[in-house]
């Protein structure tokens, strides 16, 4: 298939010591069920599949786990969601590290509940702190190229921009954001949150991104395995498109066909 | 005895342990995490962390989340 040739051709992408083929991570919310979530991350060719952390339901401690239907070969990476300060999301990284799932941890300090926005202070402490623990901090920051300096001194290894709030399908806002995050830190920058559509994720990667994160825009599409493959694509050419440099935009149009030698068809 | 899980009062059947606490509710011991009295038990210290009546327990697994 054209598109597995494209993987293969692509550089691996490290993040501390891990290294995926696959530039889409896909998040596990959502879902109608576990088997179509399968289908989904199956189709959508991630090596690196987010989960939450949550109490057991004592009710039905015999539920079928999340962990069970992601495909064998996908890395988990725990995240802290739902976590309002930098205390909090310490201790669900402890937890999940208690559970033996490794070193990743996608850090998500929220400060505001209904734009579920960073709150910088709170996630740069965090990231400082979980960083000199040994873990391998991917952190959810707001699209703040200062901050994001802030966040790779502090021991990111990896610097993971909103394009805009969480679950909210309304794509890059600020594109230029991504660009400059890019120009200024060293480790890979994903783009996580508020991608709606294949365009949104080709833009991201066009704009410099080493990585998107994609969990709504697939979970509740119509049909989530069709969109997690088109994703797979866009993320390729969004890939391919930047590496190949585009055109400058121009204000006025340079016409395609030569301008000499037009034949006399005027009437 | 009376434990606090997962911030509800319950009354269970005499445990000793966090392993056995964990059988007592039929939880896999399969990527769970288990914090006593706001304290994380590592997953070798189950079968050796005593329960006592009136801990507060938090049993913790892995669910569907971006």
């Amino acid at each position: 298939m054209g598109a597995d040739t494209a993987y293969a051709e692509m550089p691996q992408l490290k993040i501390g010591s891990y290294s995926f083929s696959s530039r889409l991570f896909v998040g596990t919310g959502k879902y109608a069920n576990l088997e179509v979530m399968r289908e989904a991350l199956e189709a959508s060719g991630t090596e690196l599949v987010t989960v939450a952390l949550r109490r057991v339901n004592l009710k039905n401690p015999g539920e079928p786990t999340i962990l069970d239907a992601i495909p064998p070969g996908c890395t988990v990476l725990p995240n802290t969601a739902g976590c309002y300060t930098a205390e909090e999301a310490m201790q669900v990284a402890h937890l999940a590290r208690a559970a033996n799932i490794g070193t990743l941890i996608k850090l998500e300090v929220i400060g505001d509940q209904s734009l579920l926005w960073p709150d910088p202070v709170g996630t740069l402490k965090a990231t400082e702190q979980l960083a000199r623990e040994g873990f391998t901090v991917m952190v959810y920051t707001t699209p703040d190229p200062v901050l994001a300096k802030h966040l790779e001194e502090a021991g990111a290894q990896a610097i993971m921009p909103l394009g805009s709030p969480i679950g909210s399908g309304q794509g890059v806002l600020d594109v230029r954001q991504i660009e400059r995050i890019r120009a200024r830190v060293r480790v890979p920058v994903v783009v996580d949150a508020g991608l709606g559509s294949p365009a949104d994720a080709a833009m991201a990667m066009e704009a410099g991104a080493d990585a998107v994160l994609v969990n709504t825009a697939i979970a509740q599409a119509k049909n989530p395995v069709l969109m997690a493959r088109a994703m797979r694509e866009a993320v390729i050419a969004g890939y391919w498109g930047r590496e190949a440099g585009r055109i400058p935009r121009r204000d006025d149009a340079q016409p395609s066909s030569p301008v000499e030698g037009m034949p006399h068809v005027r009437a | 005895m009376t434990l606090i899980i997962n911030g509800e009062t319950a009354e269970v059947d005499p445990v000793s342990t966090v392993a056995e606490l964990l059988d007592y509710f039929r939880v896999s011991h399969q990527a769970v995490a288990v914090m006593a009295n706001g304290e994380i038990v590592g997953r070798d210290q189950f079968k050796a962390f005593a329960v006592k009546d009136g801990d507060a327990i938090e049993i913790i697994r892995f669910v569907g989340g971006g």
